[in-house]
C-alpha cells in the first residue's frame, strides 16, 4: 500500500482550455495532497494538449503527465481506459479524481474496474481520515434524499465529483511544475467503438451552467407556451430559462436544460423555480444555488423547504404580474 | 437478436422527500408507506430493449438480482412484453457494491448464454452510482457505451446516441456490447392487459449462487470493495419567506420587493 502515493486528478478540457471542473478537481486534489503531505499531479489525455499543462500546473499541479495522440482527440472508452491504465500503473497515485461529466460517468467504472479497486462517485465532500489517512468519500445517494460516506482498502482510491461542489484553486502564473509526456502506445484496432458524429444541440443565448440567475419551470408550466413566458422574465433578468425533468421528456424544452441529478448540476446567484415541486433529484441540481426562489400554488410542495423566497399561488397568475414589476424595478 | 436487461427492486425514488427514512444502524433506508417499485431508469432500458424487439424482432430476458423481490414488480417488464425473467434471488446477493453486483449479473449473463445486447439503466435511484452497466462490460470483456438516448441496430452493430453535456455523440459500437440508458429514449410503455395476463403465465427462473457457480464470498456484502462507514440524511433548514399578499399582483410585487431588498437581481 505504501507504494502509492500521492494525488492525481484527471484534468477533462476542451481544445485546449482546462474545463472547470479540471480546476475544481485539482482544488480539491490540492487540499488532500497538502493533508497528507504529499504532491499533486495532472493527467491530461488529448491530441494536440500541449498548451494544457501549464495550465493545470497554474491551478495547483506539480506534476502534469500529459498523453498526446490522434487517436485521443474526442473522448472513445477503449481509448481513454487503456491510456489511463497505462499512466496509472506507471505513476501509482493513492488517490484519483475525476469529474462526473458524461466522460468521467463512463471513464471512472471501467478504469476502476479494470485497475482492480472501485470508485465512489459524484462526490460532494473528500476528506482524509486523520487515523487511517485513506479517503473519506461522501457522495449523496438515494436522488440526494441521503449522503453516504465510503472508504475503501483498495488501491488507487477513486473518485468522481459533482460539478461545481469543490473549490478551485486561485490561478497563479508563477506557480512551477514539471511536464512528462507519456506515449499513449494505442493502435486503432484497440478501440472497438466508433464515433460517427458529434451533434451539439446547444439553445441560443447564455447556457445554463454559466448564467447567473436561472429560471426553471416543472410539469406545472403545462407546455411550450408557458416557457415563454419563463423565456420573458430570464431574458429581462439576464439569465437562462431551465427545467426540471418532466418538461423535458415533453418535448417542451430540449433535453441539455434539464436541471438535476442526472441533467445539469448549477449554482447560480438565483434560482426562480415554477411549478417545481422540489424532488430530490431536481434539487440535487440546484440546491447550491445562492438564492432559491419558488412559486408554487401548493404551500406543502418540498420546493419551499429550499427556498429563501416564495409565493404560494398559480404561476399564471402570479408569474405575469412578477414580471412587470421586475421590468418597472429595472427601469427605475 | 437475444437482450438481456438488467433491472431492480428499489424504494420508491419518487415518494414525497418527507416519507424518506435511515435507519442509521443498518446504513439502510426506507419511504415510509410507499411500496418499492421497479427501478425508473431500468424501466427505460426495458422499454429500450422492447423498441428493439419491434424492429428486429428476437428476445427480452430480464435478470434482476435482491432478496424479498415482490413478483408484481420484478413481473413488470413481463407486462411491458419481454420474455422470460431471471431472478438471481438470495440474501448473499444482497448489499453489494456495483463491483460484487456486477460479478454475479454477469455470471447470470454467462449461464444465459446467447446475447446480442446487455442493457441497464443509466444508474439506479437508490445508490445512483451508474456502474453496474461499465462493470459487466469490464467483467465479460465486451465494449460498452452508456447514456444511450437512441439505439439502432443492423449488421452485427448497434449505432448509439449517446447524451453529452452539449447534445449527442453518434457511436457505433460492435454486439455484443453493454448498453446504459437514459430518460431520452422515451417514457417506458405502460403494461397492456394482454401483457400482464401473459406475465402471469411467466414463472421466473430463480437462481442461487451455486447454480451460476459463483462463491459466496465474492458477491453480496461479502465481495463489496466500497465500505460504507455512515449514512445520513444532510438538513435543510427550511425557513422559507413567503410574500404576502391578497391577489396575485400583490403578491408578485411583494416578492419583487423581497428580492429586491435582498439584493438578489
Ligand atoms: C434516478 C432519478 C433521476 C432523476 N433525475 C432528475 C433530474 O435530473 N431532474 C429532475 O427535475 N427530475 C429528475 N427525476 C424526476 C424527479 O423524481 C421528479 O419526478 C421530477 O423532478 C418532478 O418534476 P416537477 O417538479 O416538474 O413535477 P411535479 O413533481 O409533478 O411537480 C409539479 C409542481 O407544480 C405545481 N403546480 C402545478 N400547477 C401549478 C400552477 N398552475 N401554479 C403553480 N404551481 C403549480 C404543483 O403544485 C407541483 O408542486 C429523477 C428521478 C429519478 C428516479
Amino acid at each position: 500500500m505504501a507504494d502509492y502515493r500521492g494525488i492525481a486528478v484527471f484534468c477533462e478540457i476542451k481544445g485546449d482550455k482546462l474545463l472547470p471542473i479540471a480546476a475544481e478537481g485539482l482544488g480539491a486534489g490540492r487540499r488532500l495532497a497538502d493533508a497528507l503531505g504529499q504532491d499533486l499531479s495532472a493527467i491530461v489525455v488529448g491530441s494536440n494538449i500541449a498548451g494544457v499543462a501549464p495550465q493545470a500546473i497554474m491551478y495547483g499541479a506539480s506534476k502534469v503527465y500529459a498523453v498526446d495522440d490522434p487517436l485521443l482527440k474526442y473522448y472513445q472508452a477503449d481509448a481513454y481506459v487503456n491510456v489511463m491504465e497505462k499512466v496509472v500503473k506507471q505513476i501509482m497515485p493513492a488517490v484519483i479524481i475525476m469529474g462526473q461529466t458524461d466522460i468521467g460517468r463512463d471513464l471512472a467504472p471501467r478504469l476502476a474496474f479494470r485497475l482492480g479497486t472501485a470508485v465512489t462517485m459524484d462526490c460532494v465532500d473528500l476528506a482524509i481520515d486523520p487515523e487511517s489517512k485513506r479517503l473519506l468519500q461522501t457522495k449523496p445517494v438515494y436522488g440526494g434524499n441521503a449522503h453516504a460516506v465510503f472508504t475503501t482498502d483498495t488501491n488507487p482510491q477513486m473518485v468522481t465529483i459533482r460539478t461545481k461542489a469543490m473549490v478551485a484553486t486561485v490561478p497563479d502564473s508563477l506557480r512551477k511544475g514539471e511536464v512528462v509526456n507519456i506515449p499513449a502506445g494505442l493502435q486503432a484496432a484497440d478501440i472497438r467503438t466508433k464515433v460517427i458524429n458529434r451533434v451539439l444541440e446547444e439553445v441560443a443565448g447564455i447556457k445554463i451552467e454559466d448564467a447567473q440567475v436561472v429560471v426553471s419551470g416543472g410539469r406545472g408550466i403545462g407546455g411550450t407556451e408557458g416557457f415563454k413566458q419563463l423565456e420573458e422574465l430570464a431574458k429581462l433578468l439576464k439569465g437562462a430559462v431551465g427545467a426540471s425533468r418532466p418538461p423535458c421528456d415533453n418535448g417542451w424544452m430540449p433535453d441539455t436544460v434539464q436541471v438535476g441529478l442526472t441533467g445539469k448540476i448549477i449554482a447560480p446567484e438565483l434560482y426562480i423555480a415554477i411549478a417545481i415541486s422540489g424532488s430530490s433529484q431536481h434539487m440535487s441540481g440546484c440546491s447550491g444555488s445562492k438564492t432559491i426562489v419558488a412559486i408554487n400554488k401548493d404551500k406543502e410542495a418540498n420546493i419551499f423547504r429550499y427556498a429563501r423566497f416564495g409565493v404560494v399561488g398559480d404561476w399564471k397568475k402570479v408569474l405575469p404580474a412578477f414580471t412587470a414589476k421586475i421590468k418597472e424595478m429595472l427601469a427605475s | 437478436m437475444n437482450i438481456i436487461v438488467c433491472v431492480k427492486q428499489v424504494i420508491d425514488p419518487e415518494a414525497p422527500p418527507s416519507s424518506f427514512k435511515i435507519d442509521a444502524a443498518n446504513n439502510k433506508a426506507e419511504m415510509k408507506g410507499a411500496p418499492p417499485v421497479l427501478d425508473p431508469y431500468g424501466e427505460y432500458a426495458v422499454e429500450a430493449s422492447l423498441k428493439i424487439k419491434e424492429a428486429k424482432g428476437g428476445k427480452v430476458t430480464v435478470l434482476s438480482l435482491g432478496s424479498g423481490l415482490m413478483r408484481e414488480v420484478v413481473k413488470k417488464p413481463l407486462a411491458m412484453g419481454a420474455d422470460a425473467l431471471v431472478l438471481l434471488e438470495d440474501e448473499a446477493f444482497t448489499a453489494g457494491d456495483s463491483w460484487s453486483t456486477a460479478g454475479a449479473l454477469a455470471a447470470a449473463v454467462k449461464k444465459i448464454g446467447q446475447y446480442d445486447l446487455i442493457l441497464c439503466g443509466r444508474e439506479a435511484s437508490d445508490t445512483n452510482a451508474g456502474q453496474t452497466g461499465p462493470a459487466i462490460a469490464e467483467v465479460l470483456g465486451v465494449p460498452c457505451v452508456t447514456l444511450a438516448r437512441k439505439i439502432e441496430i443492423a449488421d452485427g452493430k448497434a449505432k448509439i446516441e449517446r447524451v453529452t453535456s452539449g447534445g449527442y455523440d453518434i457511436v457505433e459500437v460492435p454486439l455484443p456490447a453493454v448498453v446504459t440508458v437514459s430518460n431520452e429514449i422515451g417514457e417506458p410503455r405502460y403494461p397492456t392487459i394482454k401483457g400482464i395476463m401473459a406475465a402471469k403465465k411467466i414463472e421466473p427462473v430463480v437462481w442461487k449462487p451455486a447454480d451460476i457457480g459463483i462463491d459466496t464470498s465474492k458477491i453480496g456484502a461479502a465481495g463489496r470493495r466500497l465500505k460504507i462507514s455512515r449514512l445520513f440524511q444532510p438538513i435543510h433548514e427550511g425557513k422559507c419567506e413567503l410574500a404576502a399578499g391578497e391577489t396575485p399582483e400583490e403578491l408578485a410585487a411583494n416578492l419583487a420587493l423581497k428580492l429586491r431588498e435582498a439584493k438578489a437581481f
